[in-house]
């Protein structure tokens, strides 16, 4: 496990941007090989894809051999309801960059048949080639996409009831109207994201700072579902100072004085590289 | 890339690089349009996987709904209320002139005239779209013959007429048709008015006040009746009186029914209007403000001496005089000068100032389901501006109709 350790959520949410660009810039796509990428929705990662819209802008990526797959979706919210994932998803990122549409997979959860639709997710990952870098975010009960405290770590794409805490914390976004905020969504399971070549999760914020010492100091547990990665091979922490509140000293100081090595993954490619 | 052929095999376009003016604000997004109407980009992207055929790259320009003039008398040499043998020539001459000044569409404006001359021009003239020929007609504006005598303003009097019976009798009398009437000024202080006001509002014909001495109680019950505009506000009514503010004060009245807005034209053309004036009405009611040009005929000449009908005049700048005398005789603003004098007379925003002349006339007119704004299946009638409001180009249903030469 790496855990990166930035001053702030901006510095923090540049340093996850620069990172995808490079995994997808060093994959070097093409009409035979695209990347596929795992996209988490809510606040944490907005930062982030505005420094990815900006790396488009600039010329120095493109998407247009990227594969999408969205870690959730609300069931029976309409999809051009404001708040619906595939909306964020739209207005955050899509429209911004060259992605096209047919590349990008989010779950429908108005689809007449919700199990059937999570499985065929599912085989459209595999179909894809499985992800290549699945990027998450955590809520502050260490939950990754939908998989509320309690799910099973091995779990798969399926319907998910969501915590009354959760549901309470989304009120804000359906005009405070606990009776408007979907109950069920449609989640990735630990277990779909656990196969991805590599996971990236990023955490910022005091309120987060418990979930993070769950996450990497306690054990695997599956009432902090987001404790999965530790058995992970591949799996980056990318967080700010105030995330790492609850953590030991020794933990801290041990991977901020790697930063200097970690930050070698995040230099602009060289242009030789580029060309050739 | 071709777009979804299951929808629509239309091209789609995309205008990149603006800012719209939407939900009242200027943003940066992108416009896409498709069989003329405005479409919306996250249903093409997540419905039917489809993408833009062909991109506009408008340099960092402003997007506004194109521009509706309700009240436009004429311009270049024509009056529309010269009952020629052809008078839908003149007003498809000055349709197509006026695409320059961002106006789509407009409501072509007769004085008061006998009834032989309505009944040979408005058959003349059906509404239809605007294109490539001019700005589309929204219907006549009947500006009289059932006005005031105190405030006929330059409506010859002789020709002035009053409601001798209840309902429509009269003014069928007078226009012989109202198919292609989209507006009627009238005084509401005539004799049995109220049933015109009534009738007419039932029929979708709009109903404004002016050329009238209306005090302000005669006003709000005419707006109970369906009124919904004020001609030209301060222009041909009687003055501001605190104590019967008269048809100004339906700006601040309390009579008008709940859900209703009444509308009210401004010449902002720094001349017909006092500044100051013009800030008034603008603070006390900002939702209701319609910007008219009224031009008329010598709108859109040159300055110097032109012969018009019996007339010779002479424009110096915005002023339109008798020739050799100091004397007004009518508006010769375009549209975008009045827009530009209103945002700098009123320090309103940009927005503000666009949407006085699109979205607020397309609302009094009730056609804001189609026109005036820039949302989803709306027309898409644009005009697209640098930031000191200077049209560069303009589009109907989508078809770039002028453009600024270089």
């Amino acid at each position: 496990m790496k855990l990166i350790i930035l001053n702030d959520y901006d510095q923090a949410s540049e340093w996850a941007a620069k990172y995808i660009r490079n995994k997808i810039l060093q994959f070097r796509p093409g009409p035979d090989k695209y990347f596929t990428l795992g996209l988490p929705t809510g606040s944490t990662p907005l930062g982030c894809y505005k420094k990815l819209i900006e790396y488009y802008k600039n010329g120095e990526i493109s998407f247009q051999y990227v594969k999408t797959f969205n870690m959730d979706e609300y069931v029976g919210l309409p999809r051009d309801h404001p708040e619906s994932y595939h909306s964020f998803m739209w207005n955050n990122l899509f429209k911004h960059i060259d992605i096209r549409a047919e590349n990008t997979h989010i779950l429908d959860g108005n689809a007449a048949d919700l199990q059937v639709e999570c499985d065929a997710f599912e085989e459209k990952i595999t179909a894809a080639g499985g992800i290549e870098l699945f990027v998450g975010g955590i809520g502050p009960d260490g939950h990754i996409a939908f998989n509320e405290p309690g799910s099973s770590l091995s779990s798969r794409t399926r319907v998910k009831t969501l915590a009354q805490d959760t549901i309470i914390a989304n009120a804000r976004f359906f005009e405070g109207n606990l009776s408007k905020v979907p109950t069920m969504a449609l989640t990735v399971g630990v277990g779909t994201v656990m196969d991805a070549k590599e996971v990236m999760i990023l955490i910022t914020g005091a309120h987060k700072a418990f979930a993070l010492y769950k996450a990497i100091e306690d054990g695997v547990n599956h009432m902090w579902t987001v404790s999965a990665f530790q058995q992970h091979p591949q799996t980056v922490f990318v967080c700010d100072e105030d995330a790492t509140l609850e953590l030991r000293v020794k933990t801290v100081k041990y991977f901020k004085g790697m930063m200097h090595v970690h930050n070698k993954l995040v230099e602009p490619p060289s242009s030789g590289q580029k060309k050739n | 890339m071709p777009s979804n052929k299951s929808v629509s095999d239309a091209p789609i376009t995309q205008f990149v690089n603006c800012r719209i003016l939407k939900d009242h604000k200027l943003q940066r997004e992108d416009l896409w349009v498709r069989e003329g109407k405005i479409l919306d980009p996250e249903k093409l992207f997540f419905d039917e996987q489809g993408y833009a055929d062909e991109c506009v790259d408008c340099e960092g320009s402003i997007i506004a709904p194109g521009f509706i003039d309700v009240q436009i008398n004429g311009g270049y040499g024509i009056d529309f209320s010269q009952a020629s043998e052809d008078v839908s020539s003149g007003v498809s001459f000055v349709a197509q002139k006026i695409l320059e000044h961002g106006v789509t569409s407009f409501c072509p404006t007769l004085v008061t005239s006998p009834p032989a001359v309505y009944h040979k021009v408005l058959p003349q003239v059906k509404v239809h779209n605007g294109g490539k020929h001019g700005a589309g007609v929204l219907g006549f504006h009947l500006e009289g013959p059932f006005i005031s005598t105190e405030k006929k303003g330059a409506h010859p009097e002789k020709f002035l007429r009053t409601f001798q019976n209840d309902g429509l009798q009269d003014v069928m009398e007078a226009y012989g048709s109202l198919d292609n009437v989209a507006m009627v000024t009238l005084a509401p202080e005539l004799a049995r008015s109220r049933s015109v006001v009534r009738e007419l509002s039932q029929m979708g014909v709009t109903v404004s006040l002016g050329h009238s001495v209306a005090n302000l109680s005669q006003a709000e019950e005419a707006v109970q009746h369906g009124a919904s505009f004020i001609t030209h506000l301060f222009n041909a009514m009687l003055p501001f009186h605190h104590r019967d503010p008269g048809i100004v004060g339906l700006l601040t009245s309390d009579q008008v029914p709940a859900g209703r807005t009444v509308y009210y034209g401004m010449i902002a053309d720094g001349i017909h209007t006092n500044p100051a004036a013009l800030r008034i009405a603008h603070r006390a009611h900002p939702s209701g403000l319609v910007l008219v040009t009224d031009a008329i005929t010598a709108m859109g000449l040159p300055p110097g001496r032109h012969t018009l009908g019996q007339q010779v005049i002479e424009i110096q700048g915005l002023h339109a005089y008798v020739a050799g005398t100091k004397t007004l005789c009518g508006s010769i603003a375009t549209m975008d000068m009045c827009i530009r004098h209103f945002k700098q007379a009123s320090g309103c925003s940009v927005e503000e100032a666009l949407e006085a002349a699109s979205l607020h006339p397309a609302q009094l007119l009730g056609i804001s389901n189609r026109k005036g704004n820039l949302d989803y299946g709306s027309d898409a009638d644009l005009v697209l501006l640098d930031d000191a409001l200077n049209v560069k180009a303009t589009y109907i249903l989508g078809e770039e109709v002028w453009r600024k030469g270089p």
